[in-house]
């Protein structure tokens, strides 16, 4: 049996899964103070009567570091940052206790300028006497050569608990975004770790002595254990579990939008043949341009208690929200108020809806009934708007090849999958605006624990080849050999995917789920004097982010019990 | 947070699947190194710098410029259509004001590209920037534009696009033709009757460095550019002046290109060479980027600067000095040019040889303007290449008066097709083109 656990801002959704069909599904509150509490009594309350031994995984997805992050860091830790020639450093100043060392290497990861120990150690004494006991050590091209972090690290090593290198989030290169998401790994890291480790050590009381899977903004998972380095890729995993309980619905060849209409935003994303679409390089958070890999999601503030108002004649929606609708005691006219005099939605106070229509109806000076109408489809048309805005986005996305240009693929959703809490509601005007096949996902309400549940370990590997000087290398893990003039781009491919499944072993993935795609595949003949002098390799891979096997049964019987349900009413 | 003061467009082509030849060094290879530091130093990150896609460029946007021979697809591969697309792209940023000012990063490049074209010459098929600019005068009524050309070769193929156009001034400072490909670009090159004075030549001696650069921008390019009053700044920003360009022999450096273009504020920049793919490139580009958005570049030094190294002698001074005179002199009696050059003719004939080196072609020109005080002049040129292609091109000018319209159409019409493989007509103010 599965469990599968998404910390929302309102509820915490948690499910309980096994090779036949949900078992159950339950809601918490969320104790955004206490969200251990909130965590284990949801484990505690859906597991209750299971023998322990009969649960064999569990997801989490909480907003632990994403709440630290948006509710501002106070570090209490040192950055130190190796730049060398370039934009100047003091732009990426994170904090006050942010110190740039000299040394340099260059493109291709050769020294260009050596560490300069003895400004280290100048450095090293002020951080001691700020009573620092952890750093982050980034340099400029350390993707290409981690050999001068390494070097800081181990002349730090007895004066610090932790030091945190560049090299380990990622392959990709972008200095200003390692100096970012170290700082903000190191930030989390403290709090992360303590969290787990409470999680892990209660459920074993408990007898559950299952390995914990943490949910990514990739939309894929890792354990506890590998999660310690990188506390930051659990940032915004709460979108991307929607995306996840999205993909069993959307088809091999579909190339579907989704659309999670919550209370106060939609959350959109875009599925091509069940496999969702990835940020170009990184999350944005709180400022913070960061090399954490995640799904390329945007949110707009339209939500079903988003207010409603009139500005010179005309209705505007969000991104305000001051609670909930007035159909359910809420103080200003929203969305779902209008669902509610058009009848659409049978629930809620259906008076007071009319009392928040009335109020908008006056200014626009229209019958209440048309107000909600008015309301109804202005709100589909936004949400329909800002779903194009992702689409232009994903296809303006520059290219660096004849190739892509001329054979270069244009996203074109056929199919709108909604799912949150009054998205059954909207799906036929969503469907009405944008001409695109739209369907509510089976069980919206819980499909972001169910994406949870099914999500699969997911991990990326970088590998760069460079036969002029007889290297090859993938700092990220740690990995460098010798090679000869004849090392070839098959070669290192094999080498990459030999990473990559080692990688996501030891993240927690099961060789049923090593799906794995290569991302970046280029070769470069490097010509010095008019001859051949080498060849330049780059390699990324990935494991895709999707679901585990075996998920499609129960995906199966989701969809049939819509079906059922769809003679009746369709239940959200 | 790093925060552009001026809003700057960059389109980056570096068409990683496309060279002339696999050890040309017009490669695959040549931007790789540039792209590296540019997604290092986390450019594309600044607010304020906004990459754009490619949009192709249409046969049309062709035709407004050349005349290809036989016709545009032959002489055009994929990659130029997007490369050119790029320089039009970042045009029409410009124009729309999505941003202040723009970089087209990308290859191949263009500026030895003529206006009858047969084949490829100096790695160029056809001229990137003055595709752009005719589009922005067709599309957005642009009138008087600028083309200042900071490659270390002579910028003929702009040269020959705008040798009558009064409304384009055209500078190119270079390295000495007698030490370079292609050979030309002295400053007597000044123009044709109805345009002289508006096509500078500025050829510097060998091992010219910073100060001989930044002294010709800030004493010949800023003062003339002050009186010709452009609507725009084009930038032909070839990089191979750089000290450590294996094809040339200049002394010239990242921090000395980053000041060029914080003192030219170029509206649109677009690369032409540059062939030192990893101890300049990397470094200049990044340069030239922070400089048009207004962002500290101070520390943007390739591995190795020192100034004191690459610092020009006396003697290169004195001759940059003498050069700058001969030029500002030109400019000063431009008019007084115009009037001896125009005076008592009707028309003036031209003979031209090209050579096309990229693809060993030979081409001969006779050339034909109508003299005229109110326009660019009715061009024909009757051109044959020794591949046995002879054509006979007739442009008439944006702006053409009546009479040299008439001359136009009558050339065209008058012209026996069967002495030619194809006439053409391009036709500026009616955006046509004929072919017959």
């Amino acid at each position: 049996m599965i469990i599968g656990l998404d910390v929302g801002g309102t509820h915490t959704d948690v499910v309980l899964l096994d090779k036949d069909g949900l078992l159950r599904e339950i809601k918490v509150l969320t104790d955004e103070l206490d969200l251990f509490h909130t965590v284990l009594s949801g484990i505690e309350q859906i597991s209750k009567g299971i023998k322990p031994k009969a649960i064999e995984r569990i997801v989490l997805s909480t907003t632990l570091t994403t709440n630290l992050i948006v509710q501002g860091i106070n570090p209490d830790f040192g950055m130190i940052v190796l730049s060398g020639p370039g934009i100047n450093p003091e732009f990426f100043r994170t904090h006050e206790h942010y110190y740039v060392v000299g040394g340099a290497l260059d493109h291709r990861g050769r020294e260009v300028v050596p560490v300069d120990f003895a400004g280290l150690k100048k450095v090293v004494k002020k951080l001691k006497k700020a009573d620092i006991r952890h750093v982050g050590v980034v340099g400029k091209f350390s993707a290409r050569n981690p050999i001068h972090e390494q070097q800081v690290r181990d002349a730090l090593r007895k004066s610090f608990q932790k030091v945190f290198l560049g090299h380990w989030i990622s392959g990709s290169l972008n200095f200003p975004r390692r100096i970012a998401t170290t700082f903000l790994n190191a930030s989390v890291y403290p709090i992360h770790k303590k969290f787990f480790e409470a999680v892990q050590k209660t459920l074993e009381k408990h007898g559950l002595q299952v390995p914990i899977h943490i949910l990514k903004a990739d939309g894929g998972t890792m354990n506890f254990e590998s999660s310690i380095n990188y506390p930051g890729q659990t940032i915004l995993s709460g979108p991307a579990a929607s995306v996840m309980g999205a993909i069993p619905f959307s088809g091999e060849q579909e190339e579907t939008l989704v659309l999670d209409i919550g209370g106060t935003t939609t959350d959109m994303a875009v599925i091509l043949n069940k496999v969702p679409v990835l940020e170009g390089v990184g999350i944005e958070i709180s400022g913070f341009k960061t090399l954490i890999r995640a799904l390329k999601t945007s949110s707009v503030g339209l939500g079903g208690d988003s207010v409603v108002k009139i500005v010179n004649g005309r209705i505007v929606i969000g991104p305000e929200r001051r609670g909930r609708a007035m159909a359910f005691g809420g103080p200003a006219p929203t969305p779902t108020d209008a669902l509610c005099v058009l009848k659409i939605m049978p629930e809620g106070d259906a008076a007071r809806a009319a009392d928040g229509m009335t109020m908008l109806a006056e200014k626009l000076g229209r019958s209440v009934v048309e107000t909600a109408q008015a309301v109804y489809e202005h709100f589909c048309a936004e949400v329909v708007r800002n779903a194009r805005a992702l689409v232009d986005d994903i296809n303006s996305k520059p290219l660096y090849t004849v190739y892509e240009y001329w054979e270069g693929h244009q996203v074109k959703p056929d199919k709108i999958l909604v799912l949150g809490g009054p998205a059954v509601f909207f799906a036929d005007q969503i469907e009405k605006v944008s001409g695109i096949k739209t369907a509510a996902v089976p069980k919206c309400a819980i499909a972001n624990a169910l994406g949870a549940a099914f999500a699969r370990t997911t991990c990326e590997v970088s590998l760069f080849a460079d036969t002029q000087r007889g290297i090859m290398t993938a700092p990220e893990e740690n990995f460098f050999e010798r090679i000869g003039s004849s090392f070839t781009r098959d070669d290192a491919q094999k080498k990459t995917l030999e990473l990559l499944t080692r990688k996501a072993r030891k993240c927690g993935a099961t060789s049923d789920d090593l799906e794995m795609d290569i991302l970046e595949n280029q070769q470069f003949n490097m010509v010095r004097g008019f001859s051949a002098a080498g060849r330049n390799i780059r390699i990324k891979a990935q494991v895709r982010p999707g679901l585990i096997s075996g998920y499609q049964v129960i995906a199966d019987k989701l969809s049939k019990e819509i079906v059922i349900m769809n003679g009746a009413r369709q239940e959200c | 947070m790093l925060k552009a003061r001026r809003k700057t467009g960059l389109v980056f082509f570096p068409a990683f699947d496309w060279a002339i030849d696999p050890t040309h060094p017009e490669r695959e290879e040549r931007l790789l190194y540039t792209q590296d530091q540019a997604m290092e130093e986390g450019l594309f990150d600044i607010e304020g710098l906004i990459e754009f896609k490619s949009q192709l460029v249409q046969e049309a946007d062709v035709r407004r410029t050349h005349f290809c021979v036989p016709d545009v697809a032959t002489v055009m591969t994929e990659s130029h259509f997007i490369s050119a697309g790029s320089a039009k792209r970042i045009g029409i940023a410009v124009m729309e004001k999505e941003v202040e000012n723009g970089f087209a990063l990308v290859r191949p490049p263009g500026h030895h590209a003529r206006r009858v074209v047969h084949g490829a010459r100096g790695f160029c098929n056809v001229n990137i920037e003055a595709m752009m600019i005719e589009y922005l005068r067709t599309a957005y009524g642009v009138r008087k534009v600028a083309v200042v050309d900071t490659d270390c070769h002579h910028g003929d193929g702009t040269q020959d696009i705008y040798w009558h156009d009064p409304d384009t001034l055209f500078i190119s400072m270079h390295q000495d033709g007698r030490t370079l490909y292609p050979g030309t670009g002295f400053p007597e090159e000044m123009g044709g009757p109805n345009a002289a004075g508006t096509t500078l030549n500025i050829p510097l001696p060998p091992r010219t460095s910073e100060e001989g650069f930044l002294y010709i921008i800030e004493n010949v390019v800023m003062p003339v550019l002050a009186e010709f009053k452009p609507d725009i700044i084009v930038n032909s920003a070839g990089q191979d002046n750089h000290y450590t360009d294996p094809l040339t022999d200049m002394n010239f450096s990242a921090q000395g290109y980053a000041r060029l273009t914080e003192l030219l504020r170029p509206d649109i920049a677009v690369l032409e060479g540059g062939y030192s793919i990893e101890g300049a490139l990397p470094y200049v580009n990044i340069g030239i980027i922070l400089a048009m958005a207004g962002l500290d570049y101070g520390m943007i030094k390739e591995p190795g600067y020192d100034p004191d190294k690459i610092r020009q002698t006396e003697q290169v001074t004195r001759q940059v000095e003498r050069i700058g005179e001969t030029v500002l002199n030109i400019w000063e009696k431009r008019h007084e040019l115009t009037g001896k050059r125009q005076a008592g003719k009707m028309f003036e004939e031209r003979k031209n040889r090209i050579y096309y080196d990229t693809d060993g072609i030979y081409e001969t020109q006779q050339e034909t303007i109508r003299i005229c005080s109110d326009c660019a002049g009715a061009l024909r040129i009757d051109s044959a290449s020794d591949r046995g292609a002879r054509i006979l091109a007739v442009h008439i000018p944006l702006h053409a008066c009546e009479k040299c319209r008439q001359t136009g159409v009558q050339w065209y019409d008058e012209a026996e097709t069967q002495n030619y493989l194809k006439v053409f007509l391009q036709n500026r103010p009616d955006d046509a083109y004929l072919i017959k």
